[in-house]
This record gives structure tokens, sequence and C-alpha cells, in this order.
């Protein structure tokens, strides 16, 4: 894959060299010519001087034959520039975008980038899966247009479907129970008859708007 | 009609006076308050201070019953985000923003939003001015 990395600072040339390491052909457009030498001492010459907001350089990068732009800069609205020439001007199929206030990752999605990347989740997320009395765990988001559903871990407790079957419960509107983890047995799918006992770990997909409802439900 | 102006530079400061001497409802908005001392004395609208590229500041600004919204402040990425989420997310009837690099304005413009580079009318005027 062709692969364009906005930013050249800590976390845009660790991921150029990792994804370099995984064989892919990487340009970085960085507008810091210190840093942008320092890139090509370390990695050979692939970090391209500019900024990538503007179409000039973009175009010098060779934006129209990229499979994927991540704008990885510390700037959020530069981010989301970067990711709007790369996607509207040169038609990019996937365009990545780091955000540092989570409250952009909404609006980026609304203004046309296709996925935001935000530290503060993800170090979330870690410390929710890390602390097991957390009732419920994101395990993953599948995002795009009007598709988002969410791949959850919830922990069962004093919910009202505890002790209930799955075919006596009600579950929100396009909600999964897709598999329950419970002490000494083996992972399974609840069938219409499984009841849910307190401790059991289970695993749902839902629309992110069902997810209170869900937590209720089961922790309680 | 109520106006709300990101960036209380020279551009937005005089914009802003000129508007509120027309009558107009207008509100200032700048992350640094000492912009705001370019407004004039006789200045009647709100100075507000925070950072246009949240939405809780932008309600405060009262974008959910503005009549225009205009982005000038130094950063031309920091305009188009804030005239996107004003035009796209708040559906400000009326939104501008000005983007020095004549390339990226052309770009939004063609993605809809009203974007003015002062690059450009500026060059093409002092071409005029030689020409005459």
């Amino acid at each position: 894959m062709y692969i364009i990395i906005v930013g050249g600072g800590r976390l845009g040339y660790s991921l150029t060299k990792a994804l370099l390491g995984e064989g892919h052909e990487i340009l970085v457009i960085e507008r810091n010519a210190v840093v942008c030498d320092e890139i090509n001492k370390e990695l050979g010459s692939i970090c391209l001087r500019g900024d990538a907001c503007e179409t000039a350089i973009q175009a010098q990068a060779g934006t129209g034959r990229a499979d994927m732009l991540i704008a990885v800069t510390g700037g959020d609205e530069d981010n989301l520039v970067a990711c709007q020439v790369g996607k509207y001007r040169f038609n990019v199929p996937r365009t990545i975008a780091r955000v540092r206030d989570p409250r952009n990752e909404v609006i980026f999605k609304k203004l046309g980038v296709d996925v935001t990347v935000n530290s503060t989740n993800i170090i979330l997320e870690h410390i929710e899966h890390e602390v097991p009395s957390h009732p419920l765990t994101h395990l993953f988001c599948i995002t795009g247009d009007q598709r988002e559903l969410e791949i959850l871990e919830i922990r069962a407790d004093s919910g009202e479907a505890v002790g209930k079957t799955l075919n006596d419960i009600e579950l929100p509107d396009k909600a999964v129970l897709s598999l329950v983890i419970r002490p000494d047995e083996k992972p399974f799918v609840p069938r219409g008859d499984t009841t849910f006992r307190k401790g059991d770990q289970i695993i749902a997909v839902a629309p992110a708007e069902v997810e209170d409802t869900l937590r209720q439900l089961l922790a309680g | 009609m109520k106006v709300i102006i990101m960036g209380c530079g020279r551009v937005g400061a005089q914009l802003a006076a000129l508007l509120d001497a027309e009558g107009h409802e207008v509100t200032a908005l700048d992350t640094d308050s000492y912009s705001f001392r370019r407004l004039p004395a006789e200045f009647k609208g709100t100075a507000l201070m925070g950072n246009g590229l949240e939405e809780e500041t932008l309600k405060k600004a009262g974008i959910e019953q503005a009549d225009a919204f205009v982005a000038v402040t130094e950063g031309d990425n920091r305009n188009v985000m804030a005239a996107q989420m004003a035009k796209k997310i708040f559906n400000v009837p009326k939104v501008l923003c000005r983007i020095y690099d004549p390339l990226r304005r052309d770009l939004y413009t063609i993605l809809g939003l009203e974007a003015l580079s002062p690059t450009t009318i500026f060059a093409e005027l002092l071409k005029e001015k030689l020409e005459s």
C-alpha cells in the first residue's frame, strides 16, 4: 500500500518505522526542515518537506495514487484539513486523523474523515479493561457512514436480566448478545434457554446508542 | 441580525465595530482577551473569550440563534474547521471564512464554503492599480 503520513513528530516517526517494517510504501510530509532531515537520515529519503494542507504539496507527494492518508500532527484542525484535502481533492480512499480533543471525534466524522484515533479514549479503554469491576468495556467500534456498531464486554451483576433466560428478556433494538464467558466453562453462544448468571462476562454487539440500556439490563 | 465573529484581530475587530455601529447584534470571539482592546470604546456587543473550535464555546456565543458566522483568525485551518462546524453542525444560514492560501480556498469553495482569500483579492487589486 502507498500510505502518506502527515506530521513527522514522535508519533509520525514511530508509525512510519512500523509501517515501513510491514513493507508498505511510505511518504512523510513534514513542515519542519530539521525534523525532515532527521527522518531522511534515519529511515532513507522518505520525507517531503512542506505543508500537507496545501494542495500543491499533496500533488507533489503523489497523493492521487495513495491508498491511505494518516494525519498525526499535534493540531486537530491541521489534521482535519490535511485529510479533507486528501479525500476531496485527491480521492484518497481512506483518511485517518489523530484527534487530541476527544470532542472532535464526532465533528471530524461529520466532516468526512473516515477514521479518527484518539489517544485519550484508547488509554481509557485499556484502563476499563484492567479494572475488573468496570461493568462495561468497549472492545471495538465498527464505524462508517451510518453504521456505528460497538462490540462491548458487559459484566452481569444485578441487572434485571440476571436469572432470566435469553427468551425472557427484552433486548434493545439491533442489539445481539453473542458470547457468554463463565468461569470454568468454555465460552459459548447464548441460546434462547440460556440463563444469565451474576459474574457472566457477556460480549454484545450493539449500536452505540443502546449501550446504556444494555448496561442497565445486565449490570444493573 | 445576530453575527458571531471568530478572531478579534484587525479585520475581526473592525468588522465587529462596523456591524455594531449599524445596530446588529455582534459577538466577538477570541482565545486571547488582549485582542479585545481593538474593539472601539462604544462597542455595544459581546466580547467572549474562548476557543471557537469547541462546540460549547460556540453555543455559549449563541451559535444556535446566529444568522451569520465569520471566521477570521490567523490560521487558515482553524477558520476552515470553525466555518464547517457553523455550517454543517449548527446550520448557520450565512457562513464566511478567510483562507489566505488561494489553492486551499479553491478547494473549500468547491466543498461549499464561502471562503475569501485576501491574498488573491489584494494581488488583483494591486494589479488593477498598477495598470490604471
